[in-house]
């Protein structure tokens, strides 16, 4: 794979706004690590992955365990079907990832960083080679950095071996050591027992390249985007039927009417928010806004327009849980298996209504009865696009149509 | 910092939160509600614990006690207060004041639809399945009313059954993915020969490169059939062919028993574990229509004359001709498991092993020469069984080397749980049987033979007679005895001073004899890491069982297993042994008799090391 991205300015009001390399780290060792947890916490910034964990509480909890060895461990495994904002960050902003992690590893007391990219960018990796090289050269990696006695910290680049799953945090600890991508209970949470048993902050790319603005700039600056309770800005990874699909920097609280204008989409029937895990939105609740309050999505958005078989899209996704499910608990492994199923059987008119709602059932247990948030999350394409799309797919045209 | 020698992915090791020293302490005991019940609990107990001890049942199906913890199945998932997701009760340690809810209609359909899955990709006929009536999936889906498949049904068989190894039969169509297995494999025994491979629908358990059994460095302890819920796994069950023999006049069968199986039997049958049929059994297997039955304590016996002598050389040798090459300490042999499980990990080390033969393929050797001679049977026709708690005993009477009589000395390994199934089949009430003894010319052993199916038995059988041998005296302890050598600790080590010893021991005088016992071949890997180390030089004799418990432990034994249940086949086991009147091995009148009349020239001589000696194989880890 090329990067095929043009390295053009981009726009946006927080992450991609001026920053420059190294400033954050500088300004962190000079304010120390309470100041950088108070405005971390000041500015609600929440994790970006998608699920939404405030970040400066998972600092806290690392930075207050004692322990000989704490990791700062950056997810870049990015899998979700229609993500790729993170692509666009390590490619062309990877100073403020990188930033972002030396600021947090300096929070919480560890020396050790491992970014944990996604196998399929392997073509990036000389070039973020190159940029750690650089960073070490500038003592902003390395030994006593910027002059700050103590405090060594070092990134290492691990690569992903093309599962889905490693990108929940547990399944991607267990990666790292070795071991089959698969997630682990929890309790225990990675910052008590994480990386080879020792307290470990995971946090999306970013996540880690929204730390080094807020560090900058303060956490009033960046609380004056987004809404209350999701402050700061996203950045979304817009893809299907629009005519300017990419990445965009908007703030939180945008609503899908506004998007859909921004990226030029028409004729639209709904968004998928959320890639494959999310939900599916019809064009009648587009003033439902981006938020961790409303829509929540880790960035991917996927529109489509009219002449699109939402049965179809669903049989899309729900073969890809099929697949990416690591096979460990029974709900998230055979469950899938029976969505799909279900899928096809409504494609060939072959189903009743009672077998729909056992169906609908069993997405209901995936959700609460799974083991990690793959099979929790994996029967929201399934119930939103049945619920939303009903009329569509149970009529003449929608392919569910032969059912007497 | 985690242990790395263990394999298990930690995804796999139970989160557990130390139960704190004193409970009375503030934030010892918790208290939780669960179904509006208010009850307290140390920290540290997960919710299944909390809800069995206080008579709340859950169900489950990957959880076992002797395995870590995996919480993989969901089927003991229960409702915590304040959580958006329900929760794995076997996972989940109490650490803060909770209210749970086990039954509530979330809970209910979750379990539900969970069971109605795993049936769903269960090619289970229960009618033509080797665990009916004895299946925990069978049961929970009894349990949880499944009257009908609401996602379907496999109607044909996926996966070939894997009939290649001579003692497991692996049955990937009736795989439920509970992950037991390799949880048993890795974890439990260490040997690592399943695992997991693919992911989502394609996910199975397999072998190295998903080669068949015969073909990975499965040691064939038959561990993982005792822990699987379903029939998947099961051992191969020759009983046709006995029945076979049974069936032909022109057949003389013989049946040798261990004492494990009869410690175990009664539970195919209902009983509790603890209680012995021995004389029971006796019966049942002649009412069955085996022409003699015989009891493998015997070989026992002789097995102890042979490896104690083996020990006295090797130590004379040492000692006295400051011989290097002679390897101390020495390594029992008795269990197959273990010695396949030496040849494939530490394959250097197989001088450690002595060379005396397993009492089971002793026995064979016995019955097809000396016992064919004096009853004038050609050994052609004479078809040996033994009896065995094992599964690995199977694959040990079908090696290339066990045919010193000149025939296979032992035809075929039978497991408890088969022959249960011969008995039912034969219309016996086991419990209910006449009392009868075994047949001569081998007739009643010895108690220290009996011990052998308990951990440490072997060392406590071969100490009473090397004691005796080497001091004239018994060995000093309290009715023989020798609590060092009993219990379920995994690796158990102490000594005996000898002291005033006969002259012909003159060299031994003083010294204070070492032993060590270990049982599961993980406790067998941390012992041959010692050795490795040369941390185990001053160490004269090592017992090795690969089964946990020992052989009332084995691959073979009536399912479920747990330590509980194991501990009391052990004290059954002991309490026959105290009853007997003979409970030394060397003197035991028949084994006198054997050597008087067949091998005049006494243990470890040249006929003696034709018949009841053996050598090893340098298998390592890949089988090319």
């Amino acid at each position: 794979m090329e990067n095929n991205f043009k390295k053009t300015k981009r726009e946006g009001v927080v992450i991609f706004s001026p920053y420059e390399s190294g400033s954050s780290i500088k300004k962190a060792l000079e304010i120390g690590r309470e100041n950088i947890l108070f405005e971390v916490r000041e500015s609600k910034m929440k994790g970006r992955g998608g699920a939404g964990f405030p970040t400066a509480t998972k600092w806290m909890l690392v930075a207050a365990s004692r322990a000989d060895k704490k990791y700062m461990i950056c997810n870049a495994d990015e899998g979700e079907p229609g993500t790729f904002k993170d692509r666009v960050l390590l490619t062309e902003y990877p100073a403020l990832v990188f930033d972002g992690m030396v600021v947090g590893g300096y929070t919480i007391g560890s020396e050790i960083g491992i970014l944990y990219l996604r196998g399929e960018y392997i073509f990036m990796l000389e070039e973020l080679e190159d940029f750690l090289q650089s960073m070490r050269k500038q003592n902003l990696l390395g030994k006593n950095i910027l002059g700050k006695e103590g405090f060594n910290f070092d990134i290492a680049i691990r690569l992903g071996s093309g599962a889905y799953v490693c990108g929940e945090e547990t399944a991607l600890i267990e990666s790292l050591e070795g071991h089959r991508g698969e997630p682990r209970n929890r309790p225990p949470y990675p910052v008590n027992t994480g990386y080879m048993g020792y307290p470990t902050v995971v946090n999306n790319v970013e996540t880690l390249a929204s730390i080094p603005q807020i560090i900058t700039k303060g956490a009033d600056w960046f609380k004056a985007h987004g809404t209350d309770k999701s402050t700061g800005s996203k950045l979304f990874s817009v893809s299907g039927d629009c005519e300017k699909p990419g990445v965009y920097e908007l703030p939180w609280g945008t609503s899908l009417n506004e998007l859909v204008e921004i990226v030029g989409a028409t004729n639209t029937k709904a968004i998928q928010v959320g890639g494959a895990s999310g939900i599916c939105i019809p064009k009648s609740q587009f003033d439902r806004k981006l938020s961790y309050e409303d829509a929540s999505t880790g960035g991917s958005i996927m529109i489509f327009n009219q002449s699109r078989k939402m049965l179809k899209v669903l049989k899309n996704f729900m073969e890809f849980f099929v697949e990416e499910s690591c096979g460990q608990c029974t709900p998230c492994r055979i469950g899938n298996i029976k969505l799909l199923e279900g899928v096809v059987k409504i494609e060939k008119g072959d189903y009743t209504f009672s077998y729909i709602n056992s169906l609908k059932d069993l997405s209901k247990t995936m959700q609460v009865a799974s083991k990690c948030g793959l099979g929790q999350s994996s029967p929201n394409p399934f119930i939103s696009i049945l619920e939303n799309f009903k009329d569509e797919i149970f009529s003449s045209n929608g392919n569910g149509a032969n059912h007497a | 910092m985690p242990d790395t020698i263990k394999r298990a992915p930690i995804s796999q090791q139970p989160f557990k939160v130390e139960k704190p020293l004193d409970l009375n302490a503030i934030g010892g005991m918790i208290s939780i509600q669960i179904n509006e019940k208010k009850v307290s609990v140390p920290l540290g107990t997960t919710i299944l614990e909390a809800c069995r001890d206080n008579h709340i049942h859950i169900p489950t199906l990957c959880h076992h006690p002797d395995l870590c913890i995996a919480g993989v199945c969901r089927v003991c998932v229960v409702e915590v207060d304040g959580m958006r997701t329900l929760q794995a009760s076997c996972s989940f340690p109490i650490t803060a004041s909770i209210k749970i809810k086990t039954s509530s209609e979330l809970v209910r359909k979750a379990r539900r639809n969970i069971i109605d899955l795993l049936l769903s990709e269960h090619h289970g006929e229960c009618y033509a399945c080797v665990k009916n009536k004895n299946c925990e999936l069978q049961t929970l889906s009894k349990e949880y009313g499944v009257d009908n498949m609401r996602f379907g049904h496999v109607k044909e068989p996926v996966y070939e059954v894997d009939f290649s190894s001579t003692s497991l039969v692996r049955d990937m169509n009736k795989c439920v993915l509970c992950r037991r297995c390799i949880r048993t494999c890795i974890d439990l025994q260490e040997v690592g020969v399943l695992e997991a491979i693919n992911r989502g629908d394609k996910t199975q358990i397999s072998t190295f490169y998903d080669k068949p059994l015969q073909d990975v460095i499965c040691i064939n302890c038959g561990q993982c059939l005792n822990r699987c819920p379903t029939g998947a796994l099961y051992s191969n069950d020759p009983s046709d062919e006995i029945w076979r023999a049974i069936d032909d006049p022109q057949k003389h069968v013989v049946i040798q028993t261990a004492p494990s199986p009869r410690a175990a039997i009664g539970e195919e049958f209902g009983y509790a574990p603890g209680h012995s049929f021995t004389p029971e059994l006796n019966t049942a297997l002649k009412r069955i229509g085996f022409d003699r039955v015989f009891d493998t304590n015997f070989t026992a016996d002789l097995t102890i004359l042979e490896e104690g002598t083996e020990l006295l050389t090797r130590l004379k040798k040492a000692i006295v001709d400051k011989d290097t090459t002679v390897k101390l300490p020495q390594f029992t042999s008795c269990s197959p498991g273990w010695i396949k499980f030496i040849e494939h990990f530490y394959p250097e080390h197989l001088d450690y092993l002595s060379t005396a033969k397993s009492p089971q393929q002793m026995f064979g050797a016995i019955i097809k020469t000396f016992y064919a001679q004096e009853q004038g049977i050609d050994p052609k026709d004479i078809v040996s069984v033994s009896l065995m708690p094992c599964s690995a005993k199977k694959f040990e009477c079908n090696r290339p080397e066990m045919d010193a009589s000149g025939f296979r000395d032992v035809d075929y390994g039978l497991t408890t749980r088969e022959l249960a199934k011969m008995i039912r089949e034969a219309g016996i009430f086991l419990p209910e049987l006449p009392k009868s003894g075994f047949d001569e010319p081998f007739g009643e052993a010895s108690g220290a033979g009996l011990i052998f199916g308990a951990t440490g038995g072997v060392m406590e059988a071969a100490l009473r007679t090397v004691y005796e041998l080497v001091t004239g005296r018994e060995v000093p302890f309290e009715n023989l005895r020798i609590e060092a050598c009993r219990g379920f600790e995994g690796i158990k080590e102490a000594s005996v001073k000898l002291e005033n010893v006969l002259p012909a021991y003159s060299f031994l005088e003083g010294v204070n004899f070492k032993f060590m016992v270990a049982h599961g071949t993980a406790n067998a890997k941390q012992v041959m890491e010692l050795l490795r180390e040369g941390k185990l030089s001053d160490v004269h004799f090592v017992e090795i069982m690969a089964c946990p418990g020992g052989c009332l432990g084995g691959g073979g034994q009536p399912i479920p297993t747990s330590e509980e249940i194991r501990k009391q086949r052990a004290k059954a086991i002991y309490a026959e042994e105290e009853g007997l009147p003979i409970r030394k091995s060397h003197e035991n009148p028949h084994v006198k008799y054997i050597y008087e009349k067949f091998i005049p020239e006494g243990p470890c001589s040249e006929l003696s090391h034709k018949l009841l000696h053996t050598h090893y194989k340098k298998r390592g880890r890949y089988i090319i």
